[in-house]
């Protein structure tokens, strides 16, 4: 072969461009603050977006599907810029399609981070890579310029979105927690939900001698719906103060006496009432059988009536009720529940046109914005009052009475499952390693305890607090 | 070479090499610099932290865990698989009682066997989560209920989930070897059998003393495909086991918790670290198996 000196040369100048090729996956952008062109800002216009700047709007599409977007809040948008390009992206992997579009510097200007892999907060934020949505809550509303927007959500919804310490994802879906079942059912045989934690274990065997399976939650792929169960009823024996110190990593927390308790109480459940299938199905399955009335009660949200209405047959009728109390001692009331506010919309800092990102949030929290989204998916949003005289769904009836029984009584949300995904993933593997006896409560207070600390002294995961 | 050749070859290997530089190695010298550093996969700055990802990894019992994994299916995958697949492969050409053809109907066994080979492995996740679902509506529990058993948490089961999942590797890699040894055993001469069946040889003593011997080659290879094939295992397990890697991690593999490493906890500099053991891993394995199985040639001409 003859292989000339120079040829060679060649060849090694093709080697550095190579190398220079991969170091165009790191593109970066340390800004914080909107950018991409803006228009005249003014009191219809905020945010001073341009009136001809594109939107790209991504949206998981799950259990609320993604019509609320392509047929409301995406032509509100267009109706108010009609010179803008409208794109609509709808996926079920936030992570996988967007993380390489961050890494990149090409992102869209809203992210709807949603389902089982949706994007981590805290990393994004620790890499400077979504706007502060301040501004935001402290525009005019669209209802009413004289009013702020943090004052058309309710109270603590902002809060939900906190990240560093300023509100970094817009928390719009409010839901409430519980557990459902057939309110016909019930009825035909006579049962009523339980509300200290014996006549649960007696209600339980009673559904169990009808030859139903009592309780079962989805092991196979969401196990956090029981993990739910289990720091709800932690925070109604000590108070919210459990949850919050498991979201502050402080020391102890998990190995905390209401931790324990909820743990050995519903291991007990498991141990009594769960069919060891239960941790290989998934939540379509489960939910599925509780519509052919093999089940009796079941931990969710909801969004569960919505997520299953077109198999729902007319006999069935989804009720929610609060988790019985664990001990004569708690110290929230039986009717206390979780309502929290999630599905985190956020808005990237590097986006083209993310003042129109923050506009088409503004439009989400419209009155207009907030009753489509509802009329669409079933789920209530923080906006106040937007879905006042809708009419309810059965379940969605139900989970309004729980409410105002409630009252004040409300148990807070988890932030750790958006700061922390270790910690969620490795609670997801020991919930159903106690659910289903493989461990007892004091192991999984131990282990969950092991894995906190671990996170705690891991340098490498930037540490989040919240104050109540 | 005459004068000029070598730019005519080069023109026509510039582009490939191109291709194989900028598609396959620079995402590996990437990989190798991001397993140094820090990068979280969402900032633009990765920060260069020299070995500290190698050192976590020595304490990861996950990682761990994996990799007992792998060792396991190194040994199990090849093994079960090239048995099955060589005494399939063995019926179908020589397993007549003549000992020169094969079964009757071997055609048919031939196409059956491929089958699995030609669904997407999504396909077949899919297809064995209905067999192996935990209640009485699974097919193999329905199958246990209907002779008077309970129902067997074949994925829900912390002993049991690896060897379920194990055999469903083994069900789609069969087809593929009996056709390779198929070929392998065609082109071995007839009369070598006939010599071997008239000096009264068994079907067992012509399959060990006459056809694996000469089917060495094939194995080989085999043997290397499967050893590879046995540090993946990342989509069946990802659509079959509980908690993607469960229950308690009695399933997880190392390609899955990469995954979840980059993509859930946004630790790609870690997550690349484990690739780059992953790769060290696999070309030892390829290396050995070579040197290992190394034989003299057997010319059939």
């Amino acid at each position: 072969m003859t292989f000339n000196r120079r040829r060679m040369l060649h060849g090694l100048g093709g080697l550095a461009v190579l190398t220079a090729v991969p170091a165009c996956a790191f593109g970066g952008n340390e800004a914080e603050t909107p950018t991409g062109p803006t228009g005249d800002a003014g009191p219809e216009n905020p945010f001073g977006v341009a009136e001809d700047a594109a939107l790209e709007v991504v949206i998981f599409k799950g259990g609320l599907g993604d019509a609320y977007a392509t047929e409301v809040h995406e032509p509100m948008y267009a109706q108010r810029f009609p010179g803008a390009k409208v794109e609509h992206v709808a996926t079920q992997q936030i992570a996988q399609t967007l993380q390489p579009r961050f890494a990149g510097g090409d992102v869209p200007d809203v992210i709807a981070n949603s389902g089982t892999d949706l994007m981590d907060l805290g990393a994004l934020v620790d890499a400077n890579q979504l706007l502060d949505l301040t501004p935001l809550f402290d525009a005019p509303a669209i209802d009413d310029p004289k009013v702020k927007v943090r004052d058309r959500v309710v109270n603590g919804s902002i809060e939900a979105g906190l990240v560093g310490g300023k509100p970094h994802a817009l928390m719009y879906v409010y839901t409430a927690y519980g557990l459902w079942y057939d309110a016909k059912l019930f009825e035909a045989n006579g049962w009523q939900p339980a509300q200290t934690w014996a006549d649960f274990d007696a209600l339980c065997a009673k559904i169990k001698a009808k030859g139903l399976h009592p309780f079962a939650y989805p092991g196979k792929n969401a196990a956090y719906y029981q993990y739910w169960s289990i720091l709800v009823s932690a925070a109604k024996i000590g108070g919210n103060k459990v949850l919050v110190d498991i979201d502050n990593l402080v020391d102890g927390a998990w190995t905390a006496d209401p931790v324990k308790q909820s743990a050995a109480a519903w291991a007990e459940i498991g141990a009594k009432y769960l069919d060891k299938s239960y941790e290989g199905l998934t939540h379509t399955e489960v939910q599925t059988a509780q519509n052919q009335g093999r089940i009796g009660f079941f931990p969710c949200g909801s969004w569960l009536e919505n997520e299953q209405k077109d198999q729902t047959p007319d006999s069935f009728e989804y009720a929610m009720c609060p988790l019985p109390s664990v001990t004569g001692g708690d110290a929230m009331p039986y009717a206390a529940i979780r309502t929290a506010a999630g599905e985190g919309y956020i808005v990237p800092s590097q986006a083209k046109n993310s003042a129109g990102g923050l506009e088409y949030l503004r439009i989400m929290l419209s009155h207009e914005g907030a009753r489509g989204f509802t009329e669409r998916t079933g789920s209530i949003t923080i906006v106040k009052g937007a879905a006042d005289g809708l009419p309810l769904s059965p379940g969605n009836k139900s989970v309004a009475a729980a409410q105002s029984a409630a009252g004040d009584n409300i148990v807070t949300y988890n932030a750790f499952e958006n700061w922390y995904k270790e910690l969620e993933t490795e609670l997801r593997a020991k919930t159903n390693a106690l659910m289903f006896g493989r461990i007892t409560a004091d192991q999984f207070c131990a282990e969950m305890q092991a894995k906190a600390d671990a996170v705690k002294a891991d340098s490498s995961i930037p540490k989040q607090q919240r104050n109540g | 070479m005459r004068r000029g050749s070598g730019k005519f070859v080069a023109g026509f290997l510039a582009l490939p090499v191109l291709v194989y530089l900028v598609f396959v190695i620079g995402p590996y010298l990437q990989a190798f610099y991001l397993a140094l550093t820090d990068w979280r996969g969402v900032s633009g700055s990765p920060e260069f932290i020299g070995l500290g990802n190698f050192e976590r990894l020595l304490g990861d019992a996950t990682f761990w865990k994996a990799v007992s994994h792998h060792a396991i299916l190194l040994v199990v995958l090849p093994l079960a698989t090239l048995g099955i697949a060589l005494f399939f492969a063995f019926l179908i050409n020589a397993g007549a009682r003549s000992g020169t053809r094969g079964v009757w109907g071997s055609r048919f066994y031939q196409a059956v066997f491929f089958f699995p080979q030609v669904l997407a492995v999504a396909a077949v996740g899919v297809l064995f989560q209905a067999v192996y679902r935990p209640d009485s509506g699974g097919i193999l529990n329905g199958l246990l209920n209907a002779v008077g058993l309970d129902n067997v948490g074949w994925l829900t089961d912390p002993d049991l989930a690896l060897w379920s999942i194990i055999a469903v590797l083994v069900w789609q890699a069969v087809g593929f070897y009996v056709v390779l040894f198929s070929a392998g055993m065609a082109a071995i001469p007839k009369e070598i059998h006939e010599a071997a069946a008239l000096d009264g040889a068994g079907r067992g003593r012509m399959f060990f003393s006459v056809t694996l011997p000469l089917l060495w080659d094939s194995l080989q290879a085999a043997w290397v495909y499967l050893g590879i094939a046995a540090f993946d295992g990342f989509a069946l397990v990802a659509v079959l086991s509980v908690n993607r890697g469960g229950p308690d991690g009695a399933t997880t593999v190392l390609p899955l918790e990469i995954w979840r490493t980059a993509f859930s906890f946004s630790k790609f500099g870690y997550a690349a670290a484990m690739g780059v053991a992953l790769f060290f891993l696999t070309l030892t394995f390829a290396l050995l198996a070579l040197r290992v199985t190394r034989r003299e040639r057997i010319d059939l001409a």
